[in-house]
């Protein structure tokens, strides 16, 4: 069976900056797959996600291969482009009330890739759409609201019965819930749980949330810099996770079942996108970095006994029980 | 920045985007205008020198751009009249950007009733034609630049007032606005040194649009035969004056001037158009 | 909440009451911070909690009710004059939630500093710039970061100048709206402990207003959990968060996303309140 999502050493190179924005980027989502991609801001991680529609920054220049459904997006024509953002696959933005036109009805928005890129029929465009938004608990009285009309968690759930309206075989959902209350974010986050297993399609959830990855995924990729640090199954990446910057980062978290007290904070900040990069791109902030971190790039590489797990860190092995133990201890 | 700057439909589809044009407009107002401030020393003759004789010559060495229907300089009057023809503007632009900023700062930071008297008292300013005021004003006062340049600039004072008013209303609602009353500073400090320099740019460069399109109204006004004196030479006279020239068969004397008037205009609406979309970039 | 008595509490508020029209923003909210202590007001949007952070810096006015800080009533009419505000000014100070946004991008970090002492410390003209670098390296930023523009700083460098903003008055309660809520989880990690060394070395108070229950938990020893407007459950922060009594702090807590997490039954929590 073929994967849903699968992009193979993609590389981005913006215009003014020093290094790749993404550099080599692999990962699958299979069907029926929720996959977290986990990151702080500017790790790439909204770029990989647009980057499968195509909807890339200007001047932006890939290499490397982002297949859906076994059909290479890069390569496609404007023809394609469009028969894949309309069925193929959908996105879900943080702010539906930046994405959704305040001036037109609910109804006009939900049906008009449909009607307009795929010639359906004005009657079986609304019926579809009034069949979506019960899929998303919404009545068909919405249809006629203006977005104004609607609270932020509602629009949420327009925006994600649009993403179904063309049946997409993969959703991307970049930080979903960011702009949402917690009581909020779990309605949504279930729905979007139920829907992926009626619906059958894939799902890649962008997070900065690890707590929200952890219990949502079955997989995760924690990225840094334009790289994945770090990949495996959920529960395994954040008990036992294996680079240093997972491990630095889950106990940077405050949580709730954490001890109080002081954070241990990682010092420094990301690299920025002036600055080339040689070896490892955490080395400069990883309290276990030695001169070989420095000077040459880590390669992705499994995990002794856990077949599905990856990781990008020269001395992984040896401070395995290191990083697991600081990360269920604190 | 979403606030658009006031333009007439006209000249609002020259677009700005190219950075050649820019430089070519900035290029041409940089020599307008030093050939105002240098106008003594470049005219080739005097530009009130009647010379019956070379009424309506052609260009000629002595005249490289012919000579009017009262054989004065058609190129020496251009270079001075550049004088007026800007001076003027200036006049209404200066005025319009002072008044206007004070009372859109004014109706935008105070709001209240405040805001909806000036606000209702400018669109009513709005209303009435500028250069209808400004032949008002100049029948009542007699000819001369003064009488003309107040009317142009209380009739332009709502463009900027309109935008200044909107322009703090957004830049109010910056946190940063909250955190300068949280720390104890008063309004008018404030105002003056962190709103106004921040909303500087946008309302000057409708400053700039408008110093083109007062320029224009000038030049209309002068072409009525109000405002400048019969002597002074002025772009917009000396079309007046050309007419008889263009009947006679001889248009370069009136058409120069035409030119000069539609370029100088053009050039303001590019630049200052431009300006405004450095600024909204800035922002982004 | 903890019994604290009168002359140890720094920031009182009394029945603040606050409506917008027909809706009842804020219902009469009432709580205490002790000296040197760290409040959190916890909730989503909507319940009022930005509105009684916002009348407590005075940005805006209550309907009915008192706000006093070391026992003087900061809403009394009492002085709308220079040496009044800033006497307001140096009882609570506020950090604001979007970092790129509280700060005057044509002004230099070091300016924005100066333009505050000089309001507030008008004599010792002298001293200011020692006093700049101080504050400056009590938030941990150097004499690089003086100079410039906050456009070229990032998201928690321009946190840590509001801060130091913020300190430069010396008041005796810092509100903090929301303030590491749109930084990065390794950034939020160093504000936090930054806030609470600074809480130990100068003994100020402060009011934390937020939706994370983490930090929550992290950095407030009481809290105060509200919800359309009222306050339905408050106390010791480790208690609260340990054995909530209110449903709707139970429905909060459930809702932190973890591992084994079950969004449905929120959902259905939710609609049930």
């Amino acid at each position: 069976m073929t994967n849903t999502l699968e992009i193979d050493g993609l590389r981005l190179h913006l215009p003014g900056a020093a290094r790749p924005v993404l550099a080599g980027i692999d990962l699958t989502v299979g069907a029926r797959e929720t996959v977290a991609l986990v990151g702080e801001s500017g790790s790439g991680k909204s770029l990989t996600s647009r980057s499968v529609l195509r909807l890339l920054p200007p001047g932006a220049t890939t290499e490397g291969r982002v297949a859906v459904q076994g059909q290479d997006v890069l390569t496609m024509d404007a023809k394609q482009l469009r028969q894949l953002r309309t069925h193929t696959a959908a996105m879900i933005f943080q702010d539906p009330r930046a994405a959704i036109n305040p001036l037109r009805r609910i109804g006009d928005f939900l049906t008009e890739s449909l009607r307009l890129n795929a010639d359906t029929p004005a009657q079986q465009a609304d019926e579809r759409a009034v069949r979506m938004l019960d899929a998303v608990g919404l009545g068909e009285r919405v249809l006629r609201q203006y977005p104004g009309q609607l609270s932020g968690g509602m629009l949420q759930r327009v925006m994600i019965a649009s993403a179904l309206m063309g049946d997409p075989a993969l959703i991307l959902a970049d930080e979903p819930t960011t702009a949402l209350d917690v009581t909020t974010q779990a309605e949504v986050v279930g729905l979007l749980d139920d829907l992926r297993e009626r619906f059958g399609t894939g799902l890649l959830f962008v997070t900065h949330d690890l707590g929200l990855a952890a219990a949502i995924s079955d997989r995760v990729y924690v990225m840094y810099a334009g790289r994945i640090a770090e990949t495996g199954p959920a529960e395994a990446l954040f008990d036992r996770p294996r680079h240093p910057y997972t491990a630095a980062l889950l106990r940077s978290t405050p949580r709730l079942d954490a001890p109080q007290g002081r954070l241990a904070a990682i010092k420094g900040q990301p690299p920025s996108l002036k600055e080339e990069l040689t070896g490892c791109p955490f080395a400069a902030r990883c309290p276990f970095a030695t001169q070989a971190c420095a000077e040459e790039l880590p390669p992705h590489r499994p995990v002794p006994g856990e077949p599905d797990r990856l990781v990008a860190c020269h001395h992984s092995d040896q401070l395995a029980d290191q990083l697991a133990g600081s990360a269920a201890h604190d | 920045m979403t606030t658009a700057l006031v333009r007439r439909p006209g000249l609002a589809r020259v677009r700005t985007n190219r950075p050649l044009l820019y430089l070519l407009c900035l290029g041409f107002l940089g020599v307008v205008v030093l050939l105002a401030l240098l106008a003594p020393w470049l005219s080739p003759h005097d530009p009130n020198a009647v010379d019956l004789g070379n009424a309506l010559a052609g260009p000629s060495a002595a005249h490289p751009l012919g000579a009017d229907g009262s054989g004065r300089d058609t190129a020496s009057r251009l270079i001075t009249g550049a004088r007026t023809s800007l001076l003027g503007p200036l006049g209404v632009v200066a005025f319009s950007t002072v008044a206007g900023v004070v009372v859109g700062v004014a109706a935008g930071w105070r709001g209240g009733w405040l805001d909806s008297v000036l606000s209702r008292t400018t669109e009513l300013v709005f209303a009435f034609p500028g250069l209808l005021l400004a032949i008002l004003i100049v029948s009542i006062y007699g000819e001369g630049l003064i009488a003309p340049v107040v009317a142009l600039g209380v009739a332009y004072l709502p463009y900027v007032s309109r935008l200044t008013r909107s322009l703090v209303l957004a830049e109010r609602e910056r946190p940063y606005v909250e955190a300068y009353q949280v720390q104890g500073h008063s309004a008018v400090q404030i105002c003056l040194r962190h709103v106004l320099p921040n909303i500087a740019p946008v309302v000057l460069a409708q400053s700039t649009i408008n110093f083109g399109y007062a320029l224009i109204d000038l030049a209309g006004l002068s072409f009525l035969g109000l405002g400048v004196p019969a002597l002074t030479p002025d772009w917009g006279r000396m079309v007046f004056d050309g007419e008889s020239a263009i009947q006679a068969g001889y248009p370069l004397s009136a058409i120069l001037p035409c030119v000069a008037i539609v370029l100088t205009v053009v050039a303001f609406n590019v630049v200052g158009e431009r300006w405004a979309d450095q600024v909204a970039r800035r922002d982004r | 909440m903890t019994d604290v008595s009168d002359d140890q509490r720094v920031l009182e508020v009394a029945g603040l009451h606050r409506a917008f029209g027909s809706v009842q923003a804020v219902h009469d909210v009432s709580f205490c911070l002790a000296r040197g202590g760290s409040l959190g007001i916890v909730g989503e949007s909507g319940s009022g909690k930005t509105t009684t952070a916002r009348i407590i810096v005075g940005l805006e006015r209550a309907d009915s009710g008192r706000v006093l800080v070391r026992g003087r009533d900061r809403s009394a009419a009492a002085g709308r004059g220079r040496g009044a505000r800033l006497e307001r000014a140096r009882e609570v100070q506020m950090v604001f939630q979007d970092p790129f946004l509280s700060l005057d991008p044509r002004v230099t970090v070091g300016s924005v500093l100066r333009e505050t002492l000089r309001l507030h410390v008008p004599e010792a003209k002298a001293d200011h710039d020692r006093r700049v670098e101080e504050l400056l390296d009590q938030v941990g930023l150097g004499a690089r970061e003086a100079g410039a523009m906050p456009r070229q700083l990032s998201g928690g460098q321009r946190q840590r100048v509001a801060i130091a903003r913020a300190l430069a008055v010396e008041p005796a309660v810092l509100v903090l709206d929301e303030a590491v809520a749109a930084l990065d989880v390794s950034v939020q990690a160093q504000i936090l402990n930054l806030l609470a060394d600074i809480r130990q070395d100068t003994g100020i108070g402060y009011l934390f207003i937020t939706h994370d229950l983490g930090v929550v938990r992290c950095v407030t020893e009481d809290v105060v959990v509200m919800r359309h407007g009222r306050i339905v459950e408050s106390g010791r922060t480790a208690e609260v968060l340990a054995d909530p009594q209110h449903a709707y702090t139970r429905l909060l807590l459930d809702s932190v996303p973890r591992p084994g997490w079950n969004p449905k039954a929120i959902a259905v929590a939710r609609r049930a309140l």
